[in-house]
């Protein structure tokens, strides 16, 4: 019987469920400890039962199954992948407050265990990296690219269904790590010799490698399919250098997943065969060389770091551009800027080991090419800010993200620069100083630049406005919950506090661990206010729907479509002759026509590949975290077994015919034309139903 | 477009059909561009193993293990698969002739069957002399890399099995032959690969 279990369960036992601990050894830290892992485990299940019964009480199964879980639409897909990011950004950023909560405390003590704190501290990054920041730009390009290069969709759909279930197998693998604990200790980068069985032997370090092998084979093939979508979906007269910023960025993103992904797929898999198999390629003794570790995880990780800021930068030269009523300024420097971005952030990896003892030429190297991507960075800054020179700017909410990235991610460059200097860096490096610069690149340069996307797009997506009381404080609340969390952070780093500390025994340190607690208390408001103009946003649909679909007086084709835009997008592939083709069609009064003809359109067939990988991807990984060898290769077969079968489908496209094009596109027609058009200044009332009045009568720029 | 009558190396989707090439095009570049990304995995591999070559902790080393002629074996029978997988490409681009694809392909199989079989039987003989991957980081280095390329050569015929059996199904339609050109990179791109490990590998090893 024994035996048995052994064989089904593998190493799974009852000391995984997060309150055994408290149960067996019940010390005042221990019942701290384990209620806090209780309850988020709680969270997880009370979650999952509440959505089913939503599901079953409002009989949405069938639903979910046809129009979303099956879809190979991209922009279903885009929004899934937003709808993850969602999810996993409130547990990290409930995590996050945790931990400043425990460094407000940690003098002397403070509530947390190490091992829960070394938990937290991983849990946080690995989630904020692969599975909150990956997934939402992911999901935004995703969403948006096709639309602004004239496309139906992208080039490979059913990949892209893949790619969707393997971030969500990854996803849901880190959120049953709370319920059957524990999670690596090893940190977001999972240094070995820490992670190796020697030191780590427990399931954690196991969750960490699976969940984000997982995650980067999706974002491989993410890449693959924005660069081949891009290179070869284009419409008609859309060149290189007419295309939108976002989707340059776009494009350079996918080259950096392409090759900056693999480089963590072997890092994590040969530390995978180092604890599964007894290898040697990072271990201590027989001729293993962590070395080798850390080389490969930053090949990664650096181009990494650009994969997350790039799609940014796209966005706020959208919202720059848009809200300043202008055309971008330096559209083919901010274009050369960005590829040579690209091309830096795969020189400079070795600035993230200054200190791991190679020869000050080689430091000093790295600092100068590291110090060089300040350039490129800085004319784009500079770009954006003639962009809104003269224009006619309206501080809309992505404009307040945009504005405060601006200024926030300066500051954090200028950061950045002291840090690339090898002699600083032995000073401050594994200090909180760091943690304050990458946070500081970070929130305003993804999550700032993420949210601005939230806002801009969302009408587009959903066919109405977000509410924006809600909108304003949110965007507020997080620039000065950023400030006051994180520039503490420098001080602290400077005073020689290092990073993931549990406790400190410092009083110097306590009035900024304080003000850096207090800082997370105004991110968590900031975050309470997103919920909140998300369902206030839901009650007053009917009043901010924007359903003609050009609620911002926008520039790019995207507007050109209905809100929410048809499966097939355009229902004859536009023409385009310039920069901002949907300004021009508006200024030459070609916007909004009828076409010649109507023709049949062919798009992919719905495919359950995406959900089979899912599900099969999840318990393979789960089974290898928890040695069910059982389940491992029962999953492995029935994967190889549905991609060979997928190989025998023929009928993998469907048709649309063109009676219901053109039905669907008339009745658009028809409610342009009853729409009474607005002006820039009444975009944010309940008049905006989102047609603008033609540029030569409204605000001229 | 319409003027060229077939744009990819040993494919003929029959007339010229532009809804058809271009589609093809894609699948096709994309199968490029996922190369490039597959070689990057090796290309890393190939640097760890080469950092790790004095790692042998007093273990056996290459001129203990490796065997010039059971490598030059297998480098003979994967060239000669090449061979064989071009000779189908032709027998599809030029002359559609069922027959004789389908012969070309099963003995392009064989050939990769015996590759890898002789691989696992060199593996063998390496364990028999205590060079298990366990032993060293050396060790660990090749068992990563050269395996790698034997899974990559497995998964290639398991999909030529697969496309064999949507050959007998559907005959040879224009996903078949999609399949078989993308196929055909993956061939020929292993072919590249295995050079690599044979001259840097063993050659390298043994000098």
């Amino acid at each position: 019987m024994n035996h048995l279990s052994d064989l089904l369960l593998g190493r799974l036992g009852w000391d995984a469920l997060p309150f055994w601990e408290m149960l067996k050894d019940p010390t005042t830290s221990s019942i701290i400890n384990g209620i806090i892992a209780t309850g988020a485990a709680a969270v997880v299940i009370l979650g999952a039962l509440i959505v089913a019964g939503l599901l079953t009480w409002y009989g949405k199964w069938k639903v979910l199954w046809r129009d979303w879980l099956t879809s190979p639409d991209h922009k279903r897909i885009g929004i899934m992948f937003i709808v993850i990011a969602l999810v996993m950004l409130l547990r990290a950023i409930i995590e996050a407050a945790i931990m400043r909560a425990q460094q407000a405390f940690g003098l002397g003590g403070g509530f947390l265990s190490p091992e829960h704190f070394g938990q937290l501290f991983t849990t946080h990054g690995t989630i904020m990296i692969f599975f909150m920041a990956m997934p939402f730009l992911t999901g935004v390009i995703n969403y948006v690219m096709p639309l602004q290069i004239g496309t139906r969709d992208l080039s490979f759909p059913v990949m892209n269904t893949i790619s969707l279930g393997l971030t969500a197998a990854g996803a849901a693998l880190v959120m049953v790590s709370l319920v059957l604990a524990p999670f690596s200790t090893g940190g977001w980068s999972g240094y070995p010799p820490f992670t190796e069985s020697a030191a780590n032997p427990g399931a954690g370090v196991d969750y960490w490698i699976w969940a984000v092998t997982l995650s980067t084979l999706s974002s491989t093939m993410t890449g693959i399919n924005f660069a081949v979508t891009i290179y070869k979906k284009r419409t008609q007269g859309m060149n290189l250098m007419r295309m939108p910023l976002f989707c340059w960025v776009s494009l350079c993103t996918a080259i950096l997943m392409i090759f900056g992904m693999p480089p963590l797929t072997v890092a994590t898999a040969l530390l995978a065969l180092d604890r599964y198999l007894d290898f040697h390629f990072f271990t201590v003794d027989l001729g293993g060389n962590m070395m080798n570790y850390i080389n490969l995880f930053w090949a990664f990780g650096h181009p990494e770091v650009y994969i997350l800021i790039l799609p940014a930068f796209g966005i706020y030269s959208e919202v720059f551009a848009n809200f300043s009523g202008k055309q971008l300024y330096g559209y083919t420097t901010l274009v050369i800027a960005t590829m040579c971005i690209a091309v830096l952030s795969f020189t400079v990896w070795l600035h993230h080991f200054f200190t791991m003892g190679q020869s000050a030429h080689v430091n000093a190297i790295f600092g100068i090419a590291t110090m060089l991507i300040g350039v490129p960075t800085g004319v784009k800054i500079y770009d954006w800010m003639l962009t809104m020179y003269r224009g006619r700017v309206r501080f809309s909410i992505p404009m307040v993200y945009a504005l405060g990235f601006l200024i926030l991610f300066s500051i954090g460059g200028l950061s950045g620069i002291i840090l690339a200097t090898p002699s600083v860096d032995y000073q401050v490096h594994n200090s909180l100083f760091l943690v304050a610069h990458f946070h500081n690149m970070l929130i305003p340069g993804l999550l700032f630049g993420m949210l601005a996307a939230y806002n801009y797009w969302f009408p587009k997506a959903f066919g109405f406005r977000l509410e924006e009381r809600w909108g304003y404080r949110a965007a507020f609340s997080w620039i000065i919950g950023f400030m006051l969390a994180f520039f503490p952070l420098y001080a602290l780093g400077l005073l020689g506090m290092p990073r993931r500390t549990v406790t400190f025994f410092s009083p110097a340190y306590l009035p900024w661990t304080l003000a850096a607690g207090v800082g997370a208390l105004i991110i968590l408001f900031a975050v309470f206010c997103l919920l909140m103009q998300l369902w206030q946003s839901i009650r007053m649909r009917h009043e901010n729907a924007v359903p003609v679909g050009d609620p911002w007086d926008g520039r790019s084709l995207e507007w050109a479509t209905p809100s929410p835009p048809p499966e097939y997008n355009f229902p004859v592939l536009p023409e385009v002759y310039s920069h901002d083709p949907f300004y021009e069609q508006k200024s030459g009064g070609k916007a909004y026509q009828h076409p010649e003809q109507y023709v049949d359109i062919e798009m992919p067939a719905n495919t359950a590949m995406g959900f089979i990988t899912a599900v099969t991807g999840f318990l393979m990984a789960f089974g290898l975290t928890w040695y069910m060898w059982w389940l491992v290769i029962g999953a492995g077969v029935a994967t190889l077994i549905a991609v060979i079968a997928r190989g025998y489908v023929r009928n993998t496209t469907r048709i649309i015919t063109a009676a219901e094009v053109r039905r669907t596109h008339e009745r658009w027609l028809n409610e342009v034309a009853r729409t009474t058009p607005i002006t820039r200044d009444h975009e944010r009332t309940t008049a905006n139903k989102g047609l603008a009045v033609p540029p030569e009568q409204g605000a001229v720029q | 477009m319409s003027t060229q009558p077939s744009q990819h190396p040993g494919l003929n989707l029959g007339a010229p059909h532009a809804e058809a090439h271009s589609a093809n095009e894609e699948f096709v570049f994309g199968f490029w561009v996922f190369m490039m990304s597959d070689l990057i995995i090796f290309g890393l591999l190939f640097a760890t193993y080469v950092t790790m070559l004095g790692g042998q902790a007093g273990g056996p080393g290459p001129s203990d293990l490796f065997e010039m002629k059971s490598a030059f074996i297998e480098t003979m029978l994967l060239l000669v698969s090449s061979f064989t997988f071009g000779m189908a490409s032709l027998s599809l681009k030029y002359r559609e002739d069922k027959k004789w694809l389908i012969i070309w392909l099963l003995i392009t199989l064989v050939l990769g069957l015996a590759f890898i079989g002789h691989e696992l039987l060199d593996f063998n003989k390496m364990f028999d002399k205590g060079g298990v991957p366990s032993r060293s980081g050396f060790l660990s280095a090749f068992f990563a890399l050269v395996p790698l390329h034997g899974l990559h050569v497995t998964s290639a015929c398991i999909w030529l099995l697969a496309l064999l059996g949507q050959i007998a199904v559907y005959g040879l339609d224009t996903n078949v032959k999609v399949g078989l050109t993308r196929l055909a990179i993956l061939w020929h791109f292993l072919d590249i690969v295995w050079i690599g490990i044979f001259s840097l590998v063993y050659l390298g090893g043994l000098a």
